[in-house]
């Protein structure tokens, strides 16, 4: 039960990109087409827990045991970063067209605050491992929401008769509002 | 402090340690070639070629799986390109391009029925894609926003408009078209396409022997895309200049304004545009498809060989024409007379066709210069066979061989053979056809003072074009209606009289038609120094030569070479046929149209050994689409061309009418009401309301 709270709670409550404005560079980068939208959720989905983990046991068997847990903010972007690196280099090898699809987005997650805002949030609620796991599986999953949701609606904006001055990003960015105060609408659910 | 430069220090170096392993580890060799290709290619990743976008394409091309011309965003250059950096030659693909058989029409209901949604896939979308109108565009654009080339563009009346120089092929719009009206189409489809019971036909579209897609063109002149109009002329007939000159345009018999008002002029339209072409001094470029390597030869240079050939060249095969006659052309030269068509543009109309890059070998006679044994040697695959209808008939009376008796083929040929024929000064001429009515304003023109036109009918029987019988009435021609010739009395070898016998009409037969008879001793004895006698002709079929390949050939009894209905294929297989002598005499559009037609079947026969029937093949016209009443149509009259002044023009043989200026043009332009199959019909649509109505789905929507 405690764990579908936290999966109901990441995914929808505390929306990482809605409800807490983390990650909006690809938000409005990524979310033109169906397909670079789905592609680029995947890709946050498994760098984010991938992420999570290695920057969780890092604080746990690095930073706690020698007092340096200050370091922590500067040793996770180092972390993050690194393995961003590794996952692109990986990807390219190992899944060809994924890393075509998401093209130059994939250094984007690099400094996707998104990523790095999980992992911190996991060190400071003090989640367990499994929860940690859990709730920065289900983070991803509530960006790739959000982003394939938004994605789906901007694609309709292409077809549709905008005024020139909305055009773009500006639509976007409006568009981005409303869903978060719809999102708002799950606050108290939990 | 020294514990947390440590620490970082460390995680820094197990980090770049890590990344050091796993680039060696992962490492990818990009094959240089993607890249190379991938440079050479647009990068517009519209995924025109199938592959999802350019790299992917750049990988299938390097890879050996893909041609390196399957980009269609980038057109000749970039395939030329690719090829270069594959080390390939490429073969011209040809080019796919985008088109609506949507023509308009009245398309009100659909528009105000989605009051206020912007789109097609909205509107689609919200409806569930149950609209009054099976097949007509919308007119919200979607089209043209997802057109990444821009080569679609709205018209003044909401219908998009293709732009053939922009569009890819990319198939985009195809996608977005909720209404799945637009369709990817290369020349090559458009020209082995022959209409079909279920599209959107306009009536002169069913009607027009050659099916031209008249309200498509008539719709470019009003827009003033002239290059556009001749190009759609062009898919279907290759001689707007003569058509538009001497047709006599069965399609705006038809026509739907008509039925209310004046028909719309389309053949002054067609000559319109067909004149500014040459105006141009310019042929514009027609598609032609890559070389398939086989071999046509096409016998008779007629309207039906320029069209079958031109057809066949633009299809990707060599052709080669044999003419009998020293110039091409047929009966349009040497029948029609130079005041309706001047031979001048009849040579720039015929140039454009040869310059395809078709061979022309005329002053042979198929039967006595060569034969199919000759042909077949010469690595011939097939051999069209339009030789049109040459032998006249005879008026089979006493006196026909006296001086001064002519035939009419053989009198209008001598025109352009360098040897005008030499005429008395009564003249008269026996018959009703175009032959005949040729003839007579040809003979006046030559200087005769009286020229009578006998004809055994009366003048509405008379076959001849209508506006040719009114022209020649205006130029003073006496028309002798229910007579015919008996006798034709002479003095020393040269004729001096005619004797005609007056004949009245039958009372109509079971199948309605009234044959003329004599009546008994109303001989009539006329003064005339010259008769001409143009009573119908037929094939000349004088080459069949027993032994020889030709002999399998089979002939009608009507003198005309036996054939298919739906193939135009002979009793040889190898030889196709069509125009006058395979229907007998009519009129040059049916041979354009039989060129076409034949063009088919030999490309099915060549490339495909079997010639598949063209389904649901339209030959009626369509009951529906002939409504007839047109609600709210206001009279404009229709447009005139200037012509030359009646007393001017007996003494030559200058062209007498001339073309309509760009604003006439575009007046009658205006006067089309682009009729469609469901678009126009009020009643059908009415009737369909009422079965949408009853399903519920739409019945507020309806209302206008
Ligand atoms: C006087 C006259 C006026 C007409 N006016 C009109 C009009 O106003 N509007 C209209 O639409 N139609 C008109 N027509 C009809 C129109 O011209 C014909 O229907 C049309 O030309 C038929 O085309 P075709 O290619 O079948 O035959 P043709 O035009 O007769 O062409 C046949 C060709 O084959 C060649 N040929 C024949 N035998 C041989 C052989 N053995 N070897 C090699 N070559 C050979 C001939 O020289 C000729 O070039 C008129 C016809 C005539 C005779």
């Amino acid at each position: 039960m405690e764990y579908i709270l936290l999966i109901i709670s990441a995914v929808l409550v505390n929306n990482i990109l809605l409800a807490q404005y983390l990650g909006n560079c690809p938000f409005l980068g990524v979310s033109k087409q169906m397909d670079t939208a789905l592609g680029m959720g995947t890709a946050v989905v498994f760098t984010m827990t991938l992420a999570s983990i290695i920057t969780w046991a890092v604080h746990r068997w690095i930073l706690a045991p020698f007092d340096l847990v200050f370091l922590q903010t500067i040793a996770f972007i180092l972390v993050i970063a690194s393995l961003v690196q590794f996952v692109e280099i990986f990807m390219k090898k190992m899944m060809e067209p994924l890393y075509r699809a998401l093209g130059i987005f994939l250094p984007l997650i690099t400094t996707n605050c998104a990523v790095l805002g999980v992992a911190l949030l996991c060190i400071k609620k003090e989640y367990s491992f499994p929860q940690m796991v859990i709730f920065s599986f289900a983070s991803g999953l509530g960006f790739a929401l959000a982003l394939v949701l938004f994605a789906g609606l901007r694609e309709r904006y292409a077809i549709s008769r905008i005024p020139k001055a909305l055009e773009g990003t500006a639509i976007g960015l409006i568009t981005a509002g409303f869903m978060s105060l719809a999102f708002f609408g799950f606050k108290g659910m939990t | 402090m020294i514990n947390a430069l440590i620490v970082m220090g460390g995680i820094g170096f197990i980090a770049a340690l890590l990344l050091g392993v796993a680039s060696r580890v992962f490492y990818v060799k990009e094959n240089p070639l993607i890249i190379e290709v991938e440079e050479a290619l647009p990068g517009a990743n519209c995924g025109g070629c199938g592959y999802a976008g350019c790299h992917a394409a750049a990988v299938a091309i390097a890879t050996g799986k893909a041609p390196p011309n399957i980009c269609v965003g980038g057109g000749p250059e970039v395939s030329e390109n690719v090829a270069a950096v594959m080390g390939m030659k490429i073969v011209a693909k040809e080019p796919e391009l985008a088109s609506t058989e949507c023509c308009g029409g009245d398309r009100a209901i659909e528009k105000f029925d989605y009051d206020g949604i912007q789109d097609c896939r909205a509107a689609n979308m919200l409806f569930g894609g149950t609209k009054l109108c099976e097949r007509g565009c919308l007119g919200f654009g979607t089209c043209v926003a997802s057109c990444p080339f821009d080569a679609i563009v709205m018209g003044p009346d909401r219908l998009p408009i293709f732009l053939p120089d922009k569009c890819r092929g990319c198939g985009n719009c195809i996608r977005n078209c909720p209404k799945g009206i637009i369709s990817l189409i290369s020349s090559t489809a458009k020209i082995l396409h022959f209409n079909q019971y279920s599209e959107c036909l306009a009536p002169c579209r069913q009607k027009c022997p050659a099916q031209i897609d008249v309200p498509a063109y008539i719709e470019h002149i009003r827009e003033g895309r002239y290059k556009e109009a001749i190009l759609t002329i062009k898919e279907r007939n290759p001689l707007p200049l003569t058509c538009g000159r001497v047709c006599p345009h069965p399609c705006e018999e038809i026509c739907r304004r008509g039925v209310e008002d004046e028909p719309v002029a389309i053949n002054y339209l067609k000559r319109f545009v067909a004149d500014w072409e040459m105006n141009q001094d310019k042929h514009l470029d027609v598609s032609v498809a890559a070389s398939t390597g086989y071999k046509v030869a096409v016998i008779g240079g007629g309207p039906a060989g320029l069209s079958c050939a031109y057809f066949l060249r633009r299809l990707g095969h060599k052709v080669t024409i044999y003419e009998k006659m020293p110039k091409l052309g047929g009966m349009l030269r040497y029948g029609i007379p130079e005041y309706r068509l001047p031979k001048k543009i009849l040579d720039w109309e015929i140039e454009g066709i040869i310059n395809l890059g078709i061979d022309v070998r005329c002053n042979v006679k198929f039967g006595e210069d060569f034969d199919l044994e000759f042909l077949k040697a010469a690595g011939f695959d097939a051999v069209f066979c339009g030789i049109g209808a040459w032998a006249s008939r005879d008026m089979k009376i006493e006196g026909e061989d006296l001086q001064g008796v002519w035939d009419g083929i053989d009198f209008l040929a001598r025109f352009h053979l360098g040897d005008p024929p030499k005429i008395g000064k009564r003249v008269i001429i026996v018959g009703g056809g175009n032959t005949a009515i040729d003839a007579a304003r040809s003979s006046l023109r030559l200087g005769a003072e009286k020229v009578t036109l006998m004809y055994r009918r009366s003048r509405d029987e008379m076959p001849a074009n209508e506006l040719e019988i009114v022209a020649a009435e205006q130029e003073g021609i006496e028309m002798l209606f229910l007579a015919a010739p008996v006798k034709i009395l002479g003095q020393d070898g040269k004729m001096i009289q005619v004797e005609y016998i007056k004949m009245r009409l039958t009372d109509p037969d079971p199948s309605g038609r009234r044959r003329p008879e004599p009546i008994p001793s109303s001989e009539t004895l006329i003064e005339a120094d010259t008769i001409i006698a143009a009573i119908g002709q037929f094939p000349k079929i004088d080459f069949i030569r027993e032994g020889k390949l030709i002999s399998n050939l089979k002939i009608t009894k009507w003198n005309t070479i036996d054939g298919k209905e739906s193939t135009l294929q002979t009793e040889i297989p190898y030889v196709f046929t069509g125009g006058d002598c395979f229907t007998g005499p009519a009129i040059a559009v049916d041979a354009i149209g039989a060129g076409r037609y034949a063009a088919r079947s030999i490309h099915f026969f060549l490339t495909e050994g079997e010639i598949p029937p063209v389904e649901d093949r339209q030959t009626k016209l369509i009951r529906e689409t002939l409504f007839e009443s047109v609600e709210g149509l206001t009279h404009v009259p229709r447009a005139h061309q200037p012509e030359l002044e009646v007393n001017y023009r007996i003494g030559n043989f200058e062209e007498v009418e001339h073309t309509l200026t760009p604003d006439a043009a575009k007046r009658e332009a205006e006067r089309c009401l682009k009729c469609g199959l469901i678009c126009y019909n009020r009643e059908l649509l009415e009737a369909m309301g009422r079965e949408m109505a009853s399903v519920g789905d739409s019945a507020e929507a309806k209302k206008e």
